[in-house]
């Protein structure tokens, strides 16, 4: 395995990161999904190593994955489960995490509604923390885990055009891909009506279109995200058979993109609201592909930050 | 009781009075003002060499937190604080718990006030019953108990229809209606200014907009009715420019901008800190210079700390949880003094206006804001030469939700006197 060149105590957002160490996790990220594919999918990697997985939002996906993925590294992974938890009876999320901190973790992963949580964190704590989420602020093992995938479909992760689709203004995932493409060269295509993707995005450098077709024509990748209904609600669209029929990917309009394109999408996906439930399941999809990779660049982030060298893989 | 003030440098605006001047003060009121008093045997005598001596510092937007919420400010702690940034007089603001929205809840505020001694507090009352934006207060009987203004402050008048009965009445009765300019279905949840910062840390964003159509709207009604309307911490340059258009039409309008609205911009907040977090929120760099601006060439009149004190645990907390506002009066001055008088951007008698002679015009207090005999003897002495690091240790407050930690203050005050007592003096270290 390659000499660690990993430098950063924690995994707050892509913002951190530089190129050289999105290449780290990614090479690492490779090495690990051998694991996953032995007959015993387990290395001691992170013996001895607790992680605590602190989610303030529902989530099973991201949960289990890096449930998953810190087993699979031998570290021992307690769940705080926050609707079972004393901040229903008040208590503060500083008082939690030093109670838990007084438990001597090595890494605290948290997914919290409120952007900067994560941030918030590293003022106070003395356990890598890992940002599994944090309002609509960052997502940075989503954009890697997408990157990892982009990789392995389309051979490379420089030179491409990327399509991000749906309601930007709220994504956590759209901003870390934004960040990460950006870093890496490519070019970015934003699709949505006004209200759901502001003009300053372009300032990310990025590119805004009102119209899907415009936006997806010749892009490499396509990732649809999640549309909420209760952003209809608060007037964001007027309704979701409005934006059904004008930001939806259907093969028609994916048909626009490049014939080598991959169709991406975090989850969990709307089937027939942002995209059409044959496309889900069709060639071009690659969802559960990013799920499965979620697990190689969780076990990548998790031992870069805390891992010993000497017990690297094999 | 006498006490004399030799050689200091005398800035009263009001009174059009720049020079090196003798001030004594007798029975708590200006006895004598003159280029030379002799001293008097057994008076106590303040040399003032090399000082400059202001009409008190007026700070016109407060939060003292009392009644209801004394674990983050009281009346005591907040006039501690009051005259250690150098403030002869503050207003208070009605958001406490009872709203100070009846004759009794002002009344108490100004008992407890007087048992403090230390600095005169003028209660501001709500404009609207339990600060709800539906039914008037009973202005006549506020006003009667010793409310100076009128303000719903953080809530705002929603309703046009309701600012425009509170300016028409209030006309009646002579006092002014401070608005807090924010369309809350605009702002609605948001945490920071809206634009590229907001979008990019993904924190809930206020649009300028929330600030400047209620400020247009105010102006508007304004227009026709001719009452005193003062927009408090305004924070973009759309409603510095909406108010300098305002006054050329000669509606009458006054505005104050906060020290961290002048010295501070958005930016900040990427660090999510909650010190950062305030309402109206911190705005972009060309907004910080064009409310500069409007300092310098008069459209807006007043600085006001808008010292909002909150427990350390309050504003512990993740951004978006930690309430908003930050203290100010202990450093409103001496930032301020630093960063726009020293950096030749305002002068020492433009600031003095706006700490002292505009505040006590726009608050109507007749006999304030300006050193003439018989009036009572309210004075900030300031060092302007002398520098000093700002930290919490010296902090009267209860709170330290403040912005400036660790910046260097100039202008330390010297001495505040409020009604020729000697209620703050500075140590010499």
């Amino acid at each position: 395995m390659k000499e660690r060149t990993f430098r950063q105590d924690h995994l707050l957002g892509i913002e951190q990161l530089s190129v050289g160490d999105i290449e780290t996790i990614l090479e690492t990220a490779e090495a690990f999904i051998e694991v996953s594919s032995r007959e015993v999918k387990k290395v001691p990697a992170l013996k001895g190593k607790t992680v605590v997985n602190l989610f303030f939002e529902n989530s099973t996906r991201t949960r289990s994955s890096f449930e998953i993925a810190a087993k699979r590294l031998s570290a021992d992974l307690i769940n705080f489960n926050s609707s079972i938890s004393s901040l229903k009876k008040g208590e503060t999320l500083k008082d939690t995490v030093l109670t838990l901190e007084a438990m001597n973790p090595h890494i605290i992963v948290i997914r919290h509604s409120a952007s900067g949580s994560p941030h918030y964190l590293t003022t106070f704590a003395r356990s890598s923390i890992v940002n599994a989420g944090d309002g609509f602020h960052e997502h940075p093992t989503q954009a890697l885990l997408d990157a990892l995938t982009i990789q392995q479909r389309l051979k490379t992760l420089r030179g491409l055009k990327i399509a991000i689709v749906g309601d930007i203004l709220h994504s956590r995932v759209a901003r870390s891909n934004i960040l990460l493409h950006h870093k890496l060269g490519n070019e970015i295509a934003l699709i949505g009506p006004p209200s759901l993707v502001p003009l300053e995005f372009e300032k990310m450098g990025a590119r805004v279109h009102y119209d899907i077709r415009r936006g997806v024509k010749d892009a490499d990748v396509v990732m649809m995200l999640r549309v909420q209904e209760e952003r209809g609600a608060k007037n964001y669209f007027p309704s979701i058979r409005e934006y059904r029929n004008r930001f939806a990917i259907n093969r028609e309009i994916f048909a626009l993109a490049k014939k080598s394109a991959i169709l991406m999408h975090p989850g969990p996906i709307n089937r027939d609201v942002e995209i059409e439930t044959s496309m889900a399941d069709g060639e071009h999809s690659v969802i559960l592909q990013q799920v499965t990779n979620g697990i190689a660049v969780r076990m990548a982030v998790l031992y870069l930050l805390k891992g010993e060298i000497h017990e690297a893989l094999n | 009781m006498k006490l004399l003030i030799k050689n200091g440098r005398l800035i009263d605006p009001a009174g059009a009075v720049d020079q090196i001047m003798d001030i004594l003060i007798e029975n708590g009121r200006f006895r004598e003002i003159a280029k030379s008093i002799k001293k008097i045997s057994g008076c106590p005598t303040i040399e003032a060499k090399d000082m400059v001596v202001s009409p008190g510092f007026i700070d016109m937007h407060t939060h003292l937190r009392e009644p209801g919420q004394e674990n983050k400010e009281s009346i005591e702690s907040g006039a501690r604080a009051a005259v250690h940034g150098g403030f002869t007089s503050i207003a208070c603001m009605a958001n406490t718990e009872p709203v100070n929205d009846n004759r009794s809840v002002t009344e108490y505020i100004i008992a407890r006030a007087r048992q403090v001694g230390l600095v005169n507090i003028f209660p501001v009352a709500a404009v609207s019953r339990g600060l709800l934006g539906e039914n008037l207060v009973e202005m006549a009987d506020l006003v009667e108990g010793g409310a100076v203004a009128f303000s719903d402050d953080g809530h705002c008048v929603m309703k046009a229809d309701l600012i425009r009965k509170a300016l028409e009445y209030a006309k009646m009765l002579d006092v002014p209606i401070i608005e807090h300019p924010e369309d809350h279905s605009i702002s609605a949840e948001g945490q920071v200014n809206e634009g590229f910062i907001s979008y990019k840390y993904g924190l809930r964003g206020m649009l300028k907009a929330a600030e400047e159509v209620i400020v247009a709207r105010d102006l508007i009604l304004q227009e026709r009715i001719q009452s005193r309307l003062h927009l408090t911490h305004i924070s973009t340059a759309g409603s510095v420019e909406l108010i300098r258009n305002a006054r050329k039409l000669k509606t009458p309008v006054s505005s104050d901008a906060t020290p961290h609205h002048l010295l501070l911009n958005e930016e900040l907040v990427q660090s999510y800190n909650p010190v950062y977090k305030v309402k109206p929120p911190l705005r972009t760099e060309a907004d910080r210079l064009e409310l500069i601006r409007g300092l310098q060439d008069g459209t807006i009149d007043c600085i006001a700390s808008d010292h909002a004190p909150h427990t350390r645990d309050d504003k512990d907390k993740e951004f978006e949880f930690a309430p908003f506002g930050v203290i100010g009066m202990e450093t409103s001055f001496a930032v301020v003094f630093d960063r726009l008088v020293r950096r030749k951007l305002l002068t020492i008698n433009r600031l003095v206006e706006l700490f002292s002679t505009n505040p006590a015009r726009v608050l109507g207090l007749k006999n304030r804001g300006r050193v003439k005999t018989g009036f009572p003897a309210d004075l900030t002495i300031f060092d302007p030469k002398k520098r000093f690091k700002i930290e919490e240790k010296e902090f009267r407050s209860k709170a330290n939700n403040c912005p400036f930690l660790g910046w260097e203050g100039q202008g330390a005050v010297a001495h505040t006197i409020v009604s020729g007592n000697i209620v703050y003096s500075f140590k010499t270290r």
